[in-house]
């Protein structure tokens, strides 16, 4: 075979390869759907969100009312613990800090904190507030998710921030605006596109954060809405009633597994929409 | 980045002009103080995490670490009625099974990066990227739930019979694909964990492929080079540092996977042999099963040792990818 044949018939090979490995991604992606959707939706049920977590071998059909009434407190006291805090941190980043030690070292150790293991997270709060208060507790499982909220909203705020025009902010200080006037009224409303789009993806991110739960909120069988107490929420009763030998239990796993997975995609497509429109405009 | 900070030469010049009345500046000079001291107090507090997250952790591993020294790595030993743990099988767990995950997901990765670079149709790109990007977004308990109840009984069934068949009675690796077959274990954990890092590694490939000078690539194409050689000798040499760093990042994100990896992993915490149809445990996986339920304070300890050790690997790891990353994006930005 001549050099010009064997030369076709590797470039042919590999893009042939190339794209089977595009098939390879959506396969999986299409397969963990579709189970989720047939399951999640014969699970779906009015009693669902009506009614409590079952116990073993309940008689009466349960639900996972107080699993997404404490997941939905949760992520949202979370939410709001860890965006200010995060913003802050962003526009520290983007507009005080660039060339200072804290700006250069804070963004690095920040990109480590972004995708370090989530159950470390788990184990921090664990130490250092569920040990010291002697009990689990919504309040510790709220500080956990905020603690995965911070690293991705500082990201995000500190990147789109990035994104502004230096000339807007010249503009903004030769008509005599105070450094913090400029950012509040002008770089931060220019990517707030930005900054919204970072906010929905991180509560995409704890929408489905199990392992950090495991040890600080734990789970509660019952209704509570105590922060000082165990907490019921979606993901952990997942995984008590997925490796459950109950059939009843597994079938309401799958219907919050779909919840779950419907809320983080809905998310996740709402915020590279939004993201979209308005880089467009 | 030896480009001088406009603004802050324009807020040099702004304070020296007298322009606004007196009450205003100061009035303005102390919103600036509190505004900017409160962004560097976040900032701090952001760096700060990092340090109570390792104190915390050396503070509760303490009495572990004082009982058991350095054995704790090289100890095998995981006995939590009689009070003896070694951390090596949830270490060896979790290195065997983020090591074939790479190995998986890194090729397949690339080729994904490659077709979204250079074969997809234009107006096909953005929806096949977003797809692999959801991959990324689903929950780490669907995937376990979803490869417990569906994906091992299939692998069980089909996959580890060929494996076996194929590999089985091959010298030296035949030994990794013996045993029984239950469909989960170490191998099909790994697959699972591939399939997670894939999003993170095509999209970090895809985008540095993307900073490859376009002159570059002209030029290869030029001279009379097939796609695949423009990749493999012009585009791939060019980015290999950023491609590490993103192969890095996968690595990082396999290591401390939890819950997926604790449905599939079989959660052994005994050593039987190298086979990967065997089940056993990695370091995550054994915390999410044991930790809320460890009574004795040696054996919190124990398990808090095992979460410092986590954290030690995957902030080097993930420390080397960030910097490699970093080289990347100063390279280019030095070459435009």
């Amino acid at each position: 075979m001549d050099l010009h044949k064997k030369r076709k018939l590797v470039n042919k090979v590999a893009l042939g390869l190339s794209l089977l490995a595009m098939a390879f991604g959506l396969f999986w992606l299409a397969w963990v759907l579709a189970t989720t959707l047939k399951l999640g939706v014969t699970g779906l049920s009015w009693e669902l969100f009506s009614r409590m977590t079952p116990p073993p071998g309940a008689s009466e059909p349960g639900g996972l009312l107080n699993a997404i009434v404490g997941s939905l407190i949760m992520i949202s006291l979370a939410t709001a613990l860890g965006t200010p805090i995060g913003i802050l941190a962003g526009i520290y980043l983007a507009e005080y800090g660039r060339h200072t030690w804290l700006g250069q070292a804070t963004q690095f150790i920040n990109g480590i904190l972004l995708s370090a293991p989530s159950i470390i997270v788990g184990l921090f709060v664990y130490s250092a507030y569920v040990a010291q208060m002697g009990n689990f507790s919504g309040m510790a499982g709220v500080f956990a998710l905020a603690l995965i909220v911070l690293p991705v909203v500082v990201a995000t705020s500190e990147n789109m921030l990035r994104l502004v025009p230096d000339t807007m902010r010249e503009a903004a200080f030769a008509l005599g605006a105070p450094k913090h006037v400029t950012i509040l009224k002008v770089t931060l409303k220019a990517s707030m596109a930005g900054v919204v789009t970072g906010i929905l993806l991180a509560v995409a991110r704890i929408a489905g954060e199990t392992a950090p739960l495991l040890f600080t909120a734990l789970s509660n069988q019952f209704w509570s809405i105590n922060l000082n107490k165990p907490m019921a929420n979606l993901p952990v009763t997942i995984f008590k009633f997925a490796m459950s030998p109950f059939k009843d239990w597994q079938e309401i796993a799958w219907a919050g597994v779909f919840l779950i997975t419907l809320g983080i995609l809905g998310l996740n497509i709402l915020a590279r929409l939004f993201l979209g429109n308005k880089n467009k405009q | 980045m030896a480009r001088t900070n406009p603004s802050r030469t324009l807020k040099a010049a702004m304070t020296n002009t007298e322009v606004s009345t007196f009450t205003d500046q100061t009035r303005h000079k102390l919103g600036e103080t509190v505004f900017f001291n409160l962004t560097r107090a976040a900032s701090l507090l952001t760096l700060l995490l990092l340090l109570a997250i390792i104190i915390s952790l050396i503070h509760g591993s303490w009495p572990a670490i004082q009982k058991f020294g350095f054995g704790f790595l090289l100890s095998g030993d995981w006995n939590p009625p009689l009070d003896t743990f070694g951390a090596l099988i949830p270490i060896y767990g979790t290195l065997v099974t983020s090591l074939i995950a790479l190995l998986i997901a890194v090729p397949i990765s690339f080729g994904i990066a490659l077709f979204l670079t250079e074969l997809s149709p234009p107006w096909l790109r953005t929806p096949l990227g977003t797809a692999i990007e959801l991959l990324a977004a689903i929950p780490s308990i669907v995937y376990g739930m979803w490869g417990l109840l569906y994906y091992a009984p299939l692998f069980a069934q089909y996959v580890q019979p060929t494996l076996n068949a194929t590999f089985g009675n091959l010298p030296l690796i035949g030994a990794l694909f013996t045993g029984p077959m239950m469909g989960i274990g170490i191998l099909s954990a790994s697959i699972i964990l591939a399939i997670m890092i894939i999003p993170f590694i095509a999209s970090i490939m895809r985008d540095v492929f993307a900073v490859t000078p376009p002159m570059l690539k002209e030029s290869a194409y030029g001279v009379g080079c097939t796609t695949w050689e423009v990749v493999w000798y012009v585009v791939l040499p060019h980015t290999k540092v950023g491609v590490i760093g993103g192969i890095m990042l996968g690595l990082g994100r396999a290591l401390g996977e939890t819950m997926a990896v604790t449905f599939l992993i079989g959660n052994m915490n005994t050593f039987n042999g190298f086979s990967l149809f065997l089940p056993g445990n990695s370091i995550a996986s054994a915390l999410a099963n044991e930790f809320a339920e460890a009574e004795s304070v040696l054996y919190t300890s124990a398990l808090l040792e095992l979460g410092l050790i986590l954290f030690a690997i995957t902030f080097i790891v993930l420390a080397l990818s960030k910097l490699l990353l970093l080289r990347l994006s100063r390279q280019a930005a030095i070459k435009l």
